[in-house]
């Protein structure tokens, strides 16, 4: 053994000193009020009427979703309620010509950027209609391989630079995605290419059923990004104002050609991970459910507006009733979308001419089918 | 018309289609400034610009995600995968992805995007580098696969690979990199995906290869010319979709086939050769169809590559078996 060399560089510390600078970024505290000034957005009264709006909404949508699902209405689903601001108010920081590639936990986001309700139902029913994006809306189906929508986003913005557009491409993913290959491989891509991409990794504790602290060493995911060469934040993923400013710096940043950043959102989603049988009971004490529903987005962000006089019991109840017409409407639309067929999902495997070997199923099945 | 090896006839076609098409983007690791480890993007960076051809880190995943993304800005991607072996390492961006854009989007999005990979053994390469993966591809809907076995082939499928609207897989045997000259039009050209060329014609046998068996088999035709029989050497050129009709055409007229393959013999494409056959052309049929493969190992050490790989005598063995059936 050496005896100790002041001279060594001291790898220890100098991890603790950059695990050290990510201290989680806030605006508004659990009591909806403004702690962090100098960060305040100053969104307009319509802007911060809109943006609770949208939380409102998806939370009610979330409720209708499980419920729909029970009732055997709908199929796949992952629950949202928790991750209103995190996933919200990072897309009110988008603009349309934006790309996003969700993960599936993230339809929400592509709901606000554009795809009509009723093809998100389809999604969850399995049928391919859900996934046919109308033109003009730049998202892609969710991702159901966790972490390849971070290196298809690092493409995305790379052709989005090559093209000279201002735009970005943001993906999601989340605490457990951020163990993944495609994760470091996405960021790094991006960060060498300095092309315009937003990584926002949703921390909301499990990966189903596993612990974050049982995913990795780091003491934060944000800090990941620095190994990428990527300015990265850690954000409080239940205050609405604070994702909004880290997602609209990133964005600016990106479309001045400044490169990739790395977002990581401190959330938690109150459900379990996909209404196909997980039991949260089995790995989160009721204890931590209810310390995190005492930073609950809605709350907090209900109570900044209601001290501003933009919000009151009054507005949510119409919020809630537009969100439970239009989820009403939107499942009727979906119920009402043709039986799919296979010889449609054939059609749709390749552009333009089927291959020999399929061409002749076809015919097979069209033939099935039309029985 | 110029005398070109394969690898000269593969830069010549992605040279023809960066001229072509301002859509199509050269990368991979090493494809700038080095111009690829087997120099198959020689001087291109220079001619189109670090924009068009470019280096990427090296990660193979990545590279397919990038080609992805990079398809949804309606671009035309032609990534390498520096050595097929690596491909374990981007078998989801490729079959969990790339095979099923169009398919998951209904159509809404497509991949124009050649994966261009060297493969194939016989060249003493440390482990990984001379594999026969053809069947992980041919077994994914939505990719073509293709394998030239002629410089003149390369340049033509190559060109038609990057013109599809669909992902291709274009593996490139290393051994035929610089084993022979021909002669390639200087011009743009296709050759069409999904059709066979029937390379020698003959009356008694045919024999159904592709990449570099089509070599050997063609080989092992003359030999067995020599003794009398008349043999027929079809080149797949295309291994998803298979050219049936003109193996079943072959097949009706000679009555007698084999199936010939690098790859070792499980789960391969001589077995969907010989089941299409079988399928189609059993009453043509005067004996078995046989298969020509390598063993059931991984790919060897390069010491015993030797007897491991098929060759001519291997091809000549086992059509003897099938004309005297």
């Amino acid at each position: 053994m050496g005896k100790k060399n002041n001279n060594i560089f001291d790898a220890k510390q100098t991890l603790t000193e950059i695990e050290d600078k990510f201290e989680m970024f806030q605006i508004l505290n659990e009591e909806g009020e403004i702690i962090n000034d100098e960060a305040d957005p100053k969104l307009s009264d319509e802007e911060l009427v809109e943006l609770m709006t949208r939380m409102v909404y998806t939370r009610i949508l979330d409720q209708r979703s499980i419920s729909l699902n029970r009732q055997g209405r709908l199929g796949f689903y992952a629950p949202t309620a928790g991750q209103e601001a995190s996933q919200l108010a990072s897309h009110f920081a988008l603009e349309k010509e934006d790309w996003i590639l969700p993960g599936y936990r993230d339809v929400p986001q592509i709901v606000w950027h554009g795809l009509p309700l009723d093809k998100a139902f389809l999604f969850s029913r399995g049928h391919f209609m859900g996934n046919q994006v109308p033109e003009g809306v730049n998202v892609l189906a969710p991702q159901i391989i966790i972490g390849a929508q971070y290196i298809q986003a690092a493409g995305v913005a790379l052709g989005i630079q090559k093209r000279g557009k201002k735009a970005v491409a943001v993906t999601y993913t989340g605490d457990g995605g951020s163990s993944q290959g495609d994760f470091y491989e996405g960021i790094n891509f991006a960060g060498a290419f300095k092309s315009p991409a937003i990584f926002i990794v949703q921390n909301n504790q499990f990966a189903i059923s596993t612990p974050r602290e049982l995913q990795t060493a780091a003491k934060t995911i944000a800090q990941k990004g620095v190994a990428a060469g990527l300015p990265s934040i850690l954000v409080d993923g239940m205050d609405a104002l604070a994702v909004y400013v880290a997602t609209r710096d990133a964005r600016e940043r990106a479309v001045n050609g400044e490169g990739p950043t790395l977002i990581e959102t401190m959330c938690y989603r109150y459900g379990p991970h996909t209404m196909a049988g997980d039991d949260p009971t089995r790995y989160r004490t009721s204890d931590t459910d209810n310390e995190w529903a005492q930073k609950d987005p809605l709350v907090r962000f209900r109570k900044y507006l209601e001290a501003k006089g933009l919000w009151d019991e009054q507005k949510e109840e119409a919020v809630i009733e537009r969100a439970k017409e239009e989820i009403k409407e939107a499942i009727k639309k979906a119920d009402a979308a043709p039986k799919q067929k296979v010889t449609q999902l054939m059609e749709n495997m390749y552009k333009g001419e089927m291959p020999s070997n399929l061409k002749e199923q076809y015919e097979i099945y069209k033939e099935k089918e039309s029985k | 018309m110029a005398q070109m090896t394969m690898i000269q006839a593969i830069t010549d076609a992605l040279r023809t289609e960066l001229k072509n098409d301002e859509n199509v983007l050269v990368f991979g690791e090493d494809v700038g400034v080095n111009g690829g480890v087997f120099r198959a993007t020689e001087g291109l960076q220079k001619e189109f610009g670090v924009d068009r051809v470019f280096d990427t880190p090296l990660a193979e995943s990545g590279i397919g995600g990038l080609a992805i993304g990079l398809s949804l800005q309606g671009f035309r991607p032609v990534p390498e995968i520096q050595f097929f072996g690596f491909v374990y390492e981007v078998m989801d961006s490729i079959s969990g992805q790339l095979a099923r854009m169009s398919y998951r989007s209904g159509g809404v999005y497509n991949a124009p995007v050649t994966i261009r990979s060297p493969f194939g053994g016989g060249v003493h390469t440390p482990e990984m580098h001379s594999d026969s993966l053809e069947s992980l591809m041919t077994a994914q809907p939505g990719l073509t696969v293709v394998v030239p076995s002629t410089p003149y082939d390369a340049k033509g499928l190559l060109i038609s690979s990057i013109r599809n609207d669909n992902p291709v897989i274009f593996l490139e045997h290393l051994k035929l990199y610089r084993s022979f000259r021909e002669e390639v039009p200087e011009e743009a050209y296709e050759i069409p995906l999904g059709k066979a060329d029937v390379k020698r014609e003959g009356k008694d046998l045919t024999i159904i290869a592709y990449g570099l068996m089509v070599h050997e088999s063609l080989k092992a035709a003359e030999e067995l010319e020599k003794e009398g029989h008349s043999v027929e050497v079809i080149d797949l050129r295309t291994i998803q979709p298979i050219d049936i009709e003109t193996i079943i055409a072959s097949v009706e007229k000679t009555g007698r086939a084999i199936v010939v393959q690098e790859a070792q013999k499980q789960a391969g494409i001589a077995a969907n050769v010989v089941a299409e056959i079988t399928e189609r052309a059993i009453l043509s049929l005067e004996a078995p169809v046989l298969r020509v493969a390598a063993p059931d190992t991984v790919y060897p050490f390069p010491q015993a590559e030797g007897v491991w790989l098929p060759n001519y005598k291997d091809v000549m063995e086992t059509a003897k078996k099938v004309l005297t059936f």
